[in-house]
Formats: structure tokens, C-alpha cells, sequence
């Protein structure tokens, strides 16, 4: 363990750490030690803090920190705060900290006054985090003086608090002002930061506005592009339903002016009826003709919408951060991207259709009846409004639904997403029965949801059968009455009927789109979720292009990296210099991988920043960055596909040449043309069919075809044995050369060419050197490498002993 | 940072030998508990960590020197001297937080991200639910949810809530 030196104050310095309430006039600025330096002009310190404080207090302690700033005295000046929402019991509380240019007060939201700490040589301010909550304590040498808690929202702000008591310290001190801070510029626009600003506000626009309720209608930007093809279908629609609504009106004809006069003895008029039967048959094959015309034009454009979303969505993903890979569930994007654009498409291209169809039928149908009998017409659709209303209260609920019924839907694909991949452990530990039992489970789920669904669902249909049925008796009863009073005509009254046959039979198909609209609304909400999560490594919008001839130092400094709540990394500080070998080793856990994500921008550094020959990495356009860097991963990945396709995955345009080239390189070569289709073999999934170490040599020869100018390898060489290890190792000596190169190992002999190696241990960097100076120094490396290879002795004076004792054991035996 | 102090505290806010115990643990001045086991070396800042915090709060407490190496198992804190026993309640008390959500009270929207208004035992506060996806089903019926800031919330029994709590929040499972 190491232990900084603790400032050692000179004694007439140090204070009674004890908080004492400030009176409220007083806070007395005279408790300030005599020493306490040259005061500065108050106005210089005014300037210098507007320069460097936050903008604006945070609004619940405006007039607290107003009122404190009115009864300052002596030119003090406020230079930071520190909004704080937990209490001592973790509670959720508010509180304060201020800090001015020569004190530290505090406050909770019931305390009656500041509580307060001059700032003194041997004070110390400090944070730490644990599961979510980040402490930030106050020392001097002696004892913990105080401590204050809060959520992380507010870590970011108490590492600046932090940072502004160390130099306000350094100024008391020394009695000069620090070098101004350095202007923070956000790295993405390259936007001037405020103080106290710690998110560009442009590039931050972070979602926590939820998406819009409308989503259906968001699909319009990928209907878009085939909005000539739409309006042609939509005349083509309006067309074809005006069509169909002409053979009822030519019953009202036939009725009044040849059945009725026929029953009344008057001769049948063949003329008319060949006329009326033949616009009958004309009606109709218009009406066929049109609608196989827009049906056909619809279905094809939906079809492209539908595969539109689905590329669009998939490319989206693309571009997303492993962070969002990491907290998603593979089976659950699989079915966003997959079934429900499929669903989504289909909701176009048939339900939608019809819906407007519908809608159509119904406005033509209402204007020819109102044109026919305006009061019957007003009977006829005197069910609508019911209906209107029961979707409204029905729709929400149903949309709802639908969306538990994805989710849950997702969840049983994500149970076969996690056991197919799986099933040798599954075999190997006989749990075959528990998964199934996993897998019931998840259906089971499905099953109440779709149950809960279906009784709202089973009940709406029927309900609207019934509303249409009541008003077709309405309807004849009306009629009837109207007809014996002479007020129509039998025709008019069949027209009708004829009409309104149609037109429930319409309402009754429009109440299901109810079901279908929700479903592709939820679906399409879930697609909009991925299409509108911002990644968290996003790319600039002005990329600063790369260095040329990019060199490849990299330089990382104050680093600190978290995954969700977890501190992985602190305050890492690394240079590494074009064309050095650096060996990266410390335990298990320690955050090697981890730095090396950050280097290669899978992750955005929590705080902290890394430069690549000078430039931030969140500057540089990623893709363009990436194509430099050879990555050996810690867990070997091979796609589906032949060995070949696979060594030049990162240069799909390699020659064959390289490739081979490459695989000597790595030593797969030899290997490869042992498989009984030598380059040709297909790897299958995940590269099962190959040897863990095969599968390694694979993906060192796909890093060293694209020829990086950085070399990362994670484990590079931990699964292949001893001696190929020392073959690859011969092989990428001449390969490392000139490059940058990172390796991890925790078989310390693999980083004997590094030029220098550094030790991480738990998120820190406690060593770094060549090799010899660190077992000089006989530290952290030291008992590494000693363990190493105390282990190795240890193995063969086993070895020997084991021999040994077999053959003292089998002497007498012989002797026997 | 704990790792930075050393142990030469001079006041000691709790401490106990008590009989039964194989060790002795009491609080020094900068706030750390200072271990000495049975070989009588002392560790500065170990920190207990409970093995399961939601499945079984109550048993199985490692003691965790700064270095991340366990020094000693509990099984039963209930089993301890009781001035012991105060002392880890107590530092554990200051370093988990899982707040127990009592009532939602209401939601900004119903799709993702969501700010919640909710009531728990330690207070009201507002959350932000990232995706549906932060919400983690326990063994039924416990759920835990995490905000955007990493913390973690719990229901124990989300069919024990309130109507109103229960449906808002049956509109994101
Ligand atoms: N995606 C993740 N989410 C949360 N925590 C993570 C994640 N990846 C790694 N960690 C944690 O971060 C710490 C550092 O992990 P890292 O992979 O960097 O270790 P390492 O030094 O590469 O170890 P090893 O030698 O075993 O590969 C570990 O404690 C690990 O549990
Ligand atoms: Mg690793």
C-alpha cells in the first residue's frame, strides 16, 4: 500500500478543525490565520471569479447564497459551490457547500446558519463513490472534519469544487493567483464551456424528452421518398371505392322505376334493365380493375418503407456504443429490428389501406345518403358516435397492451438468444430442464398478457356487431314507418339498406384497425427508441481529420472511467510515444481492458481526456480513428464465414497475397492448411469449429492485415501454447516495430520487448518502467514477476518431487 | 482515497475487544474502521460489504481491507457483540443506498426516458428511467430499478403499492 506524504503544516498554521456557526454579522473574517497571504485587490478576485465560478447557483439555494454573499466582508468572494441531495443518513435532503477564496461553509436545508472551515495549510478536500453515492470529505491531518454525500448527478460539479479548493489553497498560500484555468471547449463543436458547464449544451441535447405519441406519424419521413407512388394510390383508392359505391345507387332504379311499376302491373322495361344491369357489371369491374391497381402500388411501396426501417434502424444500431450493447438483451433488438418493422410493414400495406378505404366508403356513403334523405341518413348513422367513443376509451388501454405484449415478447426470444449460444453449458451441467422451465416461464408471461389483452379485445368486437345490428332494425323500423307514410319510395328505403350493409360492415372492419393501429404504434415506439437513442460516444459533427502522417502517441491524462456506478479508472495519467511498445499488466480486474476500450474509443472517458498526436479523441471522426488500430481482443470473435473472409474482415478488399501473408504472421498459417479446405473452411458461428488458441492466432493475423499504426493486444497470445507463443512472439517483434503497440499480459515473459511496462492495480497506475528498474524498485511489479515465477520452480520441484516419490514408492514394490 | 490515511489516529469513537470476537474494530479519527484480527495487525479502512444486499441484507458481511482482500466472514451479524455489531450497522448504513420506493407518484410520460416523481423511505426525490430496460425483475414480486445517475431503487412487493403507484408502474413492465 502507498501512502502520499501528508502535508506537514507549520504548527501556529492549523486551526481547531471543530465547525463553528459564524455569527451572522461576523463570520468573522479575522479568524483567518495572520499568514494568510497578501490579500489580492478584491476587484482582481471578483474578475477572476466570475471567470471561474459556475454561472448560476443552483435554484434552491439562490437566496441562501445571495444572503451569504451580501454579509461577505473584506472583498472575500465566492469561487465555487456544490449543490449536495443526500444527508449523513442518506436521505434524501439538499444541501450546500460553498467555497470562497478563504473558507469552506456548509449548510442543510434545516440548519439555522453556515457552518464553516478557514481554509488552512494541511486541509484536504476529497470525493469517493461508492455504488451510486459520491462522498466528498473534508481533512485536515488530524481527523476527518466533515462529510457530505450526494447522487452522482453532482460528481462532475465536485471535482470541480475540488479543483477550485486546491488552487484557492495554493493562492492563500503562496499569495499569488494559479494560472487560469484552461478554457474548456466542448470536444464534439468545439462550443466555448461556461463554467461550471460540464455538458456542451448544444451536443447535449440528452433525451429526457420522451418520444412523441404520434409515432405512427413519424413514419412519414421514410414514406417520404415514395410520396408520388402514395398520391398515385390514394387517387387510385379514392377511385376505386367511388366505383363500388355505384351499384346501390343504381338498386333505387331498378326498384322505383322497373320491380315496383312490374308488381303494378305496368310491362318490364328491358331497356332500362339491360342499361341498369350493365352499369352494374361496369361498376364492378371498374371497381375490380382500380382496386388490384392501388392495392398492388401500395402494397409495393409499404413493402420498401418497411425494409427502409428495417436498414435504417440496423444502421442506426451500427453506430451505437458497446454501453448500449451492453444493457440490451440480443433477442430483444433482434425482434425490434425484425419483427416489428415486419409488423409495422404489414400494418401499411393491408391495415392501413383498408382503414382508409373505409374511412373513404364511409364519408362517400354518409354525402350520397344525406343527398338521398337527409332524415334517414341522419338515422343511419346515429351508431357512429358510439363507436367513435368506444375506440377512444378502448385504444389506449389496447396500445398498452400490446406494448407489454412486445415486451414480453422479447423476453422469450431473449431467453433463446441467451440458451442457443449456450447450450454446451447448459448440456455440460444437465439443465436442460431448467431452461425449459425458464422458457415456460417467459411464455407464460406472454400468456397473460395476451389474456389481459384479448378480454378488452373479445368484448369490442361484439360490442360494435351489435351497435351496427340496432341500427339496421332502426333502421327498417324507420324506414317502414317513413314508406307508409309516403316520404320514400321502397327504392330509396332498399338503397339505403343496401348502403348501410356496406357501410356496418365497414365500421365493423374499422373497429379492428383499433387493434392493429396500437400494435404497429407500439411497435413502431420500440423501432423509434433505437432510431432515436443518441450514442454515448457520439461522432463530431466537424471532425478534426487525423494528424498526417499520423504517428500515433498517445497521451492520456487525468483519465477516470465508469462503468454505470462503478469506478473502474482514476486518475490515469499515460504517455506512450509513437513507435513504443508498452507491456500493460496488473491483476485481474485492475482495468487493463478497460483502458484499452477507452483508447479505442468503444467508451467516452467519465473525466479526463485522451489525445491521440494531440488532438482529443472525441475530436476525431471514430471510423477514421479506428482504421488505425489493430485490435486483438481478449475474447476472440470470428464471424460465420470462410477463414479468409474472416483474416481480412477489417480490408474486405485485401489480395490473397496479404492475406496469407498475414496468417504467417500471426502463425495460423500452418494451421489453416492443415483444415481439409485450407482458407476456404468456414469457421462457423462465433468460429466454433477452431481451437481457442486457433481462433486467437485468427484475429492477430486480422490485426495485422490492415496494418495499424497502433497495435492492441488484449491476452493476445493467453491461449496457445508456451512455445507457438514464442514463435508469434518472434514473428510481431518485426511486426511491432515502429508501431505503437499496447499489450496485456498476465504471463509476464510475453512483454519481455516492451520498452516499458506499466503496472495498473485496482483502476490506478502504481508502477511504470522497464522492466529491470521495476525489479529494482521491488514493488507492485516486483511481487508480480516473483510469484510468477516462484510459481514456475514451485511446478517443476513438483514435477520432481512427483517423480521422485513415484519412484521411492515403486522400489519396494519391486523389491516385493 | 481511504488507502491514503494512515493509522495513527489518536481518537477512537467506538471501539470494542468484547469477548467472543476474534478481533477488535473501532472508527478513527479521519472516520475509517481500523481492523486487528487475531494476529493483532491492524487494517486501516476495511469496509464491510454485505454478499447478498437484496436477497439477504441480513446474513453474510465481509470485512474488505483496502486493498480488496476479505480479513473476515461474517455469517450472522446478529451474532456479534452488540458494540460491534453497532459499528458495521453503522458503516453500512453510511455506504449503501437502496432506496425503497414507497409510492410512485407520478410519471412524466410513459415512454422512455421518464422522470418519476416517487416517495421513498428516505424521501421524496424524482429519477430518470432510462429505458423499460432498467427495471429488473427480482424474485417476484421485487423489482429494482435504476436511474440514469446509477443509483438503484427497490420495490419489495410492487402488488403491495398503492392502486395509483401500481398502475403507473404497470405501464412500463
Ligand atoms: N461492461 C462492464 N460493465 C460493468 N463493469 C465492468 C464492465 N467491464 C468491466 N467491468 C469491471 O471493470 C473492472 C476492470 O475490468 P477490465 O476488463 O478492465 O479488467 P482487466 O484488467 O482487463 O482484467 P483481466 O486481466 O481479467 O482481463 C472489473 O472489475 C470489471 O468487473
Ligand atoms: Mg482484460
Amino acid at each position: 500500500m502507498k501512502t502520499d506524504p501528508q502535508p506537514t503544516p507549520a504548527a501556529d498554521d492549523v486551526l481547531s478543525g471543530r465547525p463553528h456557526a459564524a455569527a451572522d454579522s461576523g463570520l468573522n473574517p479575522d479568524s483567518l490565520p495572520a499568514s494568510a497571504a497578501p490579500r489580492i485587490a478584491a476587484e482582481a478576485l471578483a474578475t477572476l471569479a466570475a471567470a471561474e465560478a459556475p454561472s448560476a447557483p443552483p435554484a434552491s439555494w439562490a437566496r441562501d447564497i445571495n444572503a451569504l454573499s451580501q454579509s461577505l466582508r473584506d472583498g472575500e468572494t465566492i469561487f465555487g459551490w456544490l449543490e449536495t441531495d443526500l444527508d449523513a443518513s442518506l436521505c434524501f435532503v439538499s444541501g450546500i457547500v460553498v467555497l470562497t477564496d478563504r473558507r469552506l461553509l456548509a449548510r442543510g436545508i434545516g440548519d439555522a446558519d453556515w457552518q464553516q472551515w478557514p481554509l488552512v495549510a494541511g486541509l484536504r478536500l476529497a470525493r469517493r463513490d461508492h455504488a451510486g453515492v459520491g462522498s466528498l470529505e473534508l481533512f485536515d491531518d488530524k481527523a476527518l472534519l466533515a462529510r457530505w454525500r450526494y447522487t452522482l448527478s453532482g460528481d462532475t460539479a465536485a471535482g470541480r469544487l475540488i479543483e477550485q479548493f486546491g488552487r484557492r489553497l495554493a493562492a492563500l498560500q503562496s499569495g499569488c493567483q494559479p494560472a487560469p484555468q484552461e478554457a474548456a471547449l466542448c470536444p464534439l463543436c468545439d462550443t466555448l464551456l461556461l463554467p461550471g458547464q460540464d455538458e456542451c449544451p448544444n451536443c447535449n441535447k440528452e433525451i429526457l424528452s420522451p418520444p412523441s405519441t404520434w409515432t405512427l406519424f413519424r413514419l412519414w419521413r421514410f414514406a417520404h421518398p415514395y410520396r408520388g407512388q402514395l398520391l398515385a394510390g390514394f387517387l387510385l383508392m379514392l377511385a376505386s371505392t367511388a366505383a363500388t359505391l355505384v351499384p346501390p345507387y343504381l338498386t333505387m332504379p331498378l326498384m322505383d322505376e322497373v320491380l315496383i311499376p312490374f308488381q303494378n302491373g305496368a310491362p318490364i322495361d328491358t331497356h332500362k334493365v339491360y342499361l341498369l344491369l350493365g352499369g352494374l357489371f361496369a361498376a364492378a369491374i371498374v371497381a375490380w380493375s382500380l382496386g388490384w391497381a392501388k392495392t398492388y402500388i401500395l402494397a409495393l411501396v409499404s413493402e420498401r418503407i418497411g425494409a427502409d426501417l428495417r436498414t435504417t434502424t440496423y444502421q442506426h444500431l451500427q453506430t451505437l456504443s458497446l454501453e448500449y450493447f451492453g444493457g440490451k438483451r440480443t433477442g430483444d433488438l433482434i425482434t425490434r429490428i425484425g419483427s416489428e418493422s415486419d409488423r409495422i410493414c404489414v400494418f401499411l400495406s393491408l391495415h392501413l389501406l383498408d382503414f382508409a378505404t373505409d374511412v373513404l366508403m364511409i364519408a362517400m356513403t354518409a354525402a350520397i345518403l344525406i343527398s338521398i334523405n337527409p332524415w334517414l341518413a341522419l338515422v343511419t348513422l346515429a351508431p357512429l358516435p358510439f363507436i367513435a367513443w368506444l375506440i377512444h376509451v378502448v385504444r389506449d388501454r389496447l396500445r398498452y397492451g400490446f406494448e407489454q405484449i412486445d415486451r414480453v415478447w422479447a423476453e422469450v426470444t431473449s431467453v433463446l438468444a441467451d440458451t442457443i449460444p449456450g447450450i454446451r453449458v447448459v448440456k455440460a451441467f444437465a439443465q436442460e430442464k431448467r431452461e425449459v422451465a425458464r422458457f415456460r416461464e417467459a411464455n407464460a408471461r406472454n400468456l397473460a398478457v395476451n389474456d389481459r389483452v384479448n378480454k378488452i379485445w373479445s368484448l369490442f368486437t361484439p360490442t360494435v356487431t351489435l351497435m351496427t345490428e340496432i341500427g339496421l332494425l332502426i333502421v327498417w323500423a324507420f324506414g317502414i314507418w317513413q314508406v307508409s307514410q309516403d316520404a320514400i319510395t321502397v327504392g330509396v328505403l332498399s338503397a339505403f339498406l343496401a348502403y348501410i350493409g356496406r357501410f356496418y360492415t365497414r365500421l365493423d372492419s374499422m373497429s379492428r384497425i383499433v387493434s392493429v393501429t396500437q400494435k404497429a404504434a407500439a411497435g413502431a415506439k420500440r423501432i423509434f427508441d433505437v432510431l432515436d437513442h443518441v450514442s454515448s460516444v457520439p461522432e463530431t459533427t466537424n471532425p478534426v481529420p487525423l494528424p498526417q502522417p499520423f504517428a500515433g502517441n498517445i497521451s492520456v491524462r487525468k483519465v477516470g472511467f465508469r462503468y454505470g456506478n462503478r469506478t473502474v479508472l482514476r486518475d490515469v495519467d499515460l504517455d506512450i510515444h509513437a513507435g513504443e511498445m508498452i507491456g500493460l499488466v496488473g491483476h485481474s480486474g485492475s482495468g487493463k481492458s478497460t483502458l484499452v476500450n477507452l483508447i479505442c474509443r468503444f467508451y467516452d472517458v467519465s473525466e479526463g481526456s485522451i489525445r491521440i498526436d494531440g488532438v482529443d479523441l472525441r475530436s476525431l471522426s471514430v471510423a477514421d480513428y479506428r482504421r488505425n488500430i489493430g485490435l486483438v481482443l481478449q475474447e476472440p470473435f470470428l464471424f460465420f464465414g470462410t477463414i479468409a473472409d474472416n483474416i481480412a474482415y477489417g480490408k474486405p478488399d485485401a489480395s490473397r497475397a496479404e492475406i496469407i501473408a498475414a496468417a504467417r504472421a500471426a502463425h495460423a498459417h500452418e494451421f489453416i492448411l492443415r483444415l481439409p479446405h485450407g482458407y476456404d473452411s468456414l469457421v462457423g458461428e462465433r468460429g466454433q469449429a477452431l481451437s481457442g488458441g486457433e481462433r486467437q492466432r485468427i484475429s492477430i493475423a486480422r490485426a495485422l492485415l490492415i496494418n495499424p499504426r497502433i497495435l492492441i493486444l488484449d491476452e493476445a497470445t493467453s491461449s496457445v501454447d508456451t512455445e507457438t507463443e514464442l514463435e508469434i512472439q518472434g514473428a510481431l517483434e518485426n511486426l511491432i516495430r515502429g508501431r505503437t503497440t499496447i499489450a496485456i499480459a498476465h504471463r509476464l515473459s510475453t512483454l519481455r520487448r516492451a520498452d516499458r511496462l506499466v503496472v495498473l492495480d485496482r483502476g490506478r497506475i502504481v508502477e511504470e518502467g522497464p522492466h529491470d528498474d521495476l525489479i529494482a524498485r521491488e514493488g507492485a511489479y516486483f511481487r508480480l514477476y516473483e510469484a510468477q515465477t516462484k510459481q514456475l520452480e514451485e511446478q517443476i520441484a513438483e514435477a520432481g518431487w512427483v517423480v521422485a516419490s513415484t519412484d521411492r514408492r515403486t522400489q519396494p514394490a519391486a523389491a516385493a | 482515497m481511504s488507502d491514503n490515511i494512515p493509522a495513527t489516529s489518536t481518537v477512537a469513537t467506538a471501539a470494542s475487544t468484547a469477548a467472543g470476537a476474534a478481533f477488535a474494530l473501532r472508527r478513527d479519527s479521519f472516520g475509517l474502521l481500523v481492523y486487528a484480527g487475531a494476529d493483532g495487525v491492524e487494517h486501516t479502512g476495511v469496509v464491510p460489504v454485505r454478499a447478498f444486499p437484496i436477497s439477504a441484507p441480513a446474513d453474510g458481511v465481509a470485512l474488505i481491507n483496502a486493498e480488496g482482500h476479505e480479513l473476515l466472514w461474517i455469517e450472522q451479524l446478529a451474532a456479534l457483540p452488540v458494540e460491534l455489531c453497532a459499528l458495521i450497522n453503522e458503516e453500512l448504513a453510511n455506504r449503501e443506498l437502496i432506496p425503497e420506493i414507497r409510492s410512485v407518484r407520478s410519471v412524466s410520460s410513459f415512454a422512455t426516458p421518464s422522470v418519476w416523481r416517487i416517495a421513498t423511505d428516505r424521501g421524496e426525490t424524482e429519477i430518470v428511467l432510462r429505458s423499460e430496460d432498467d427495471i429488473r425483475r427480482l424474485a417476484s414480486p421485487a423489482l429494482l430499478i435504476a436511474d440514469a445517475h446509477g443509483l438503484h431503487f427497490l420495490i419489495r412487493d410492487r402488488y403491495a403499492l398503492d392502486a395509483h403507484s401500481r398502475k403507473l408502474l404497470d405501464r412500463f413492465l
